[in-house]
């Protein structure tokens, strides 16, 4: 049985100007130790998505259908009670912004502490305090600094702390969203690698959200690749660099230099992501795609599967039977 | 119809789209429409009041409201219905004139003192702060005892009040705004600094200025009622609510509740008229984070 | 190719802000050594990149060339003029010559202010078109920067425009005087990174047809790779390598750049990652460490790393790097 398996997840937010269905009938799984990478521009729905997995959206998003299946059982109808046993314990959410995320006047002991002691009521203070110190230790913060406040660690730190408050409770399923957007590149390559032993030492799945298909690709596994709400293609990450089905993935990694390559010669994709509240008709993409038939104005192509195991939501490979 | 801009910012073109805005919205259409009520009977008042509001016993004195005086009259015979409807032009002309004064004086000295800093900005965050040590009614009996009656001492004392709140507001947004990237880059393009200050930062802080002005208003209204109370405000030939607060009062043990009423209930409309617009007003414009 | 830009010995120390009681008990005063003691030069209609992570000092060196911070010391030349202590009257013609992108498209416009007024405005402080051909230029270069029909865009305000759309606006803002050079900070690292490539490739079509030179700062040093002509490594405040971009990417010489380069991430899932494992953190720009910045990180330090600073000398043709360990 997969640990994490979403069917048919559908969310949407409340705005002024109506209802956006930011997450429009997505369905994966997720095995022990994968690391899976969900890639797509901002507005695509990815954050949203990685959100609501752990029910964390604000008060204008609301989950309307499907399931989120964490180890066989559906938290969707989770109350707020049951919901916050499980988070940290089996599923936990390190967030994009290390800056605002921490509580300024909070040792980050303490917020460790806290944590611990939150989730297992009976551990005394003592107790708390070695798990604190391990998680410390595990993502690579001297234990010596427990007692110091989240303005004396530089953003990458920040962002390590941010880690160890996710793994603190050993999940086993960890979404992290955009975790290296704002920290420099080198500081960035050590806090994949970190990411990556950890997911390695404690058997934890990964999911991690970003728009920089380099870091999906060079890290992930597992890529799936998001449009405006909707999945357009899933695969392995081999697979998806050396033969991209979507045209939106082929546009997409026209766009990434690669520094190892000379004289590249990079693309954009013309147009822009549409309006949530004024999608195209038929297949989203149709206005973008430059391989768009007369049947993608009309209707919108369901995921389809390929031999290797790869889906791909285009009727380039199918669907149009239906 | 047209949308109007003020230092660009776009006022709300039609005043049913605020309907739209949820609470907010029907804050400031409650609120703006007591204000302009109260505004609309006092200038109209000299045509439809019954009687001269200064003129004495017109009626039998301290009578309870009835068919020829809805209101009663007071002590000296006054028709109280007359000194409703015309008692509130003092307290309206004193709490505009009190806020045109603190936004001709508060507001660039806030700005320019703010945005030049050094020792400019630190003697008059001194003398503003000192100013704002006063507890305000206090002050304004204060000044307008030094001052003198007359409507336009009572602009001034309540002005001096408010000052320092309009100074602490603008000098706290400039602060901000004069690091933030498009002031620089006003800079790069070649702005002198009374372009930047004018056309850049100001624009910027006008939301909060409509914020601390509503309020003040409001506030202007109470200590207007409140100066006149104690025989700090105008002569008491001049019909004013105030006054009828002070001979309410005195009548209450006799029995003549509705001196004191009235024109209390009207003074407490008008300064709410200007809280919803103000509490409104600062809901509409800080926009919250849509995701 | 003749210079357009020469900096020597260019310093900017930032003085440390001093609690109550150490005003009254110390003497001393500590800085902040952002930019410290760099010189280059950039060639006409080149795009010389300045590269490095953050706290390097890239941006504090673009802001002083884009005369938005006086420097602490050393000389900058644009085209033979020197550029610190000019007078307002002479800084604000120069300003017509040198212009900036900056990188929040978020923050360096003027929420209150209506795309076409905001880019309308450098062309009234200089007094160089009112009325209709104000208007005329303004819808002019909006379409040069791709943002069509311009008669659209120029009646709306920042908010209702998407990060991408914004960044235009702040190039077009830039190039509206038809300026020489431009000091270009990360102007894509806060946007997408699908959409960096349209706006890349905008600036360098605008290079071409409006002869720009282009000071480009940023972090990736896989967008540095695409668009440079030549680059110099920062950290901590000082140059650690220079030189044409093929030679710098294909042969890094100091270690730094090759940690630098090896961590940028790839997208091929296949790649064997070989990265130079460095240790520790970025120190503070206050505490200087003493002889050569990067020794407390370095894989490859050694005894005369930590008492003695490296200078920035030519190793091969047009690549120059600061280290010990390469000599020429």
């Amino acid at each position: 049985m997969p640990l994490l398996e979403v069917d048919s997840l559908t969310v949407e937010y409340w705005t002024r100007r109506g209802i956006i269905r930011a997450v429009d009938n997505v369905s994966f799984a997720l095995d022990k130790g994968e690391m899976l990478g969900l890639v797509g521009e901002s507005g695509s729905g990815k954050s949203t998505l990685g959100h609501s997995l752990v029910r964390l959206l604000p008060t204008q998003g609301s989950i309307v259908g499907g399931h989120i299946r964490i180890g066989g059982k559906d938290v969707v109808g989770y109350s707020e009670e049951e919901m916050r046993s499980i988070r940290g314990e089996k599923i936990a959410f390190v967030f994009q912004d290390p800056m605002t995320s921490l509580n300024p006047v909070k040792k980050i002991g303490e917020h460790l502490v806290e944590l611990i002691q939150t989730h297992k009521p009976n551990v005394s203070r003592e107790e708390a305090l070695r798990f604190a110190e391990a998680a410390l230790d595990d993502v690579g913060i001297s234990t010596e600094r427990i007692n110091d406040y989240p303005h004396q660690f530089s953003g990458g730190m920040r962002q390590r702390i941010m880690i160890a408050l996710a793994i603190a409770l050993n999940p086993d399923i960890v979404i992290a969203d955009e975790p290296t957007t704002a920290l420099d590149v080198i500081v960035q390559a050590k806090i994949m690698d970190l990411l990556r032993d950890l997911c390695d030492a404690h058997g934890m799945a990964l999911i991690l959200i970003t728009h920089d298909i380099s870091v999906v690709l060079e890290r992930c596994k597992k890529v799936i690749v998001m449009y405006a709400g909707n999945f357009v293609e899933c695969a392995d990450s081999v697979s998806l660099h050396n033969d991209p089905k979507h045209p939106y993935t082929q546009g997409l990694l026209r766009t990434v230099p690669n520094i190892e390559l000379a004289d590249q010669r990079l693309e954009s994709i013309t147009g822009s992501p549409p309006d949530l509240l004024d999608l195209p008709s038929g297949c989203r993409f149709w206005p973008r795609c430059p391989q768009a038939m007369k049947v993608c104005h009309m209707k919108g192509p369901s995921m389809v599967e390929l031999e290797n195991g790869c889906c791909v939501r285009c009727f380039l490979y199918g669907g149009l039977e239906q | 119809m047209e949308t109007r801009r003020i230092f660009g910012m776009r006022i709300l073109p039609r005043f049913t789209s605020l309907t739209k805005r949820g609470i907010a919205g029907w804050m400031v259409l409650l609120g703006s429409g007591i204000v302009i009520s109260i505004v609309v009977m006092t200038l109209i008042a000299p045509w439809i009041s019954p009687h001269n509001p200064s003129a004495l016993n017109v009626g039998p004195i301290r009578s309870p409201p009835s068919p020829q005086f809805p209101l009663g009259t007071n002590h000296l015979g006054q028709d109280m219905l007359s000194r409703v409807l015309c008692g509130g032009a003092i307290m309206l002309q004193v709490s505009v004139l009190s806020v045109l004064l603190c936004l001709a004086i508060g507001v660039p000295i806030g700005l320019i003192s703010s945005y030049v800093g050094g020792a400019v900005d630190k003697i008059c965050s001194l003398v503003t702060d000192s100013i704002y040590a006063f507890p305000g009614l206090v002050l304004a009996i204060t000044i307008a005892a030094m001052l003198g009656r007359g409507a336009v001492n009572m602009a001034v004392s309540i002005a001096v009040v408010y000052i320092p709140s309009y100074f602490r507001i603008v000098r706290s947004h400039v602060l901000t705004i004069k690091e933030l990237q498009y002031t620089v880059a006003a800079k790069a393009i070649g702005a002198k600094w009374y372009t930047i200050l004018f056309r850049y930062i100001l624009p910027n802080v006008v939301p909060s200025i409509l914020s601390v002005a509503t309020v003040n208003f409001a506030d202007a209204t109470l200590t207007a009622a409140g100066l006149t109370f104690v025989g700090l405000g105008v002569t008491k030939d001049i019909p004013d609510w105030g006054w009828d607060l002070t001979d309410g009062r005195a009548l209450l043990p006799s029995g003549a509740w509705w001196v004191i009423t009235f024109p209390g209930i009207m003074i407490i409309l008008l300064a709410l008229g200007f809280t919803l617009i103000g509490e409104g007003l600062s809901e509409l414009l800080n926009p919250r984070l849509e995701q | 190719m003749s210079v357009i830009v020469d900096v020597e010995h260019l310093k900017k120390y930032f003085p440390v802000q001093k609690s109550f009681f150490e005003k009254l008990f110390t003497r001393t005063s500590s800085y902040v050594k952002a930019v410290d003691d760099v010189s280059f030069s950039i060639n006409e209609g080149e795009v010389f990149t300045l590269a490095g992570e953050s706290g390097c000092g890239k941006t504090t060196t673009g802001m002083i060339l884009a005369m938005l911070m006086n420097p602490s010391g050393g000389k900058i030349l644009f085209d033979g003029t020197e550029i610190a202590g000019l007078r307002s009257e002479e800084l604000r013609l120069l300003r017509r010559r040198i212009q900036i992108v900056f990188q929040d498209p978020y923050a360096s416009l003027n929420p209150r202010m209506r795309i076409g007024e905001a880019l309308g405005h450098p062309l009234e402080i200089h007094g160089l078109a009112t009325g209709v051909d104000k208007r005329n230029r303004v819808l002019e270069i909006l379409e040069k920067v791709g943002l069509t029909p311009p008669e659209r865009f120029v009646d709306l305000y920042p908010h209702e425009l998407s990060g991408g759309q914004r960044q235009r606006v702040a190039i077009a803002r830039s190039i509206i005087l038809r300026p020489e050079f431009i000091v270009a900070d990360e102007p894509v690292s806060m946007l997408d990174v699908s959409i960096r490539t349209v706006l890349i490739d905008l600036m360098m079509e605008l290079r071409k047809e409006f002869g720009l030179t282009y000071l480009f700062i940023t972090h990736d040093l896989a967008v540095a790779k695409y668009i440079s002509d030549r680059i110099a490594i920062m950290y901590l405040g000082k140059i650690v390598e220079t030189g044409d971009k093929e030679e710098v990417f294909s042969n890094p010489l100091h270690p730094y750049t090759k940690a630098l380069l090896s961590a940028v991430p790839v997208p091929d899932p296949e790649r064997k990652r070989e990265t130079v494992e460095l240790k520790g953190e970025v120190p503070s720009a206050i505490q200087v460490p003493a002889g050569c910045r990067f020794h407390p990180r370095c894989p490859y330090a050694f005894a005369k790393c930590s008492e003695v600073e490296p200078q920035l000398i030519e190793i091969e043709e047009n690549h120059c790097a600061a280290c010990h360990l390469v000599k020429g």
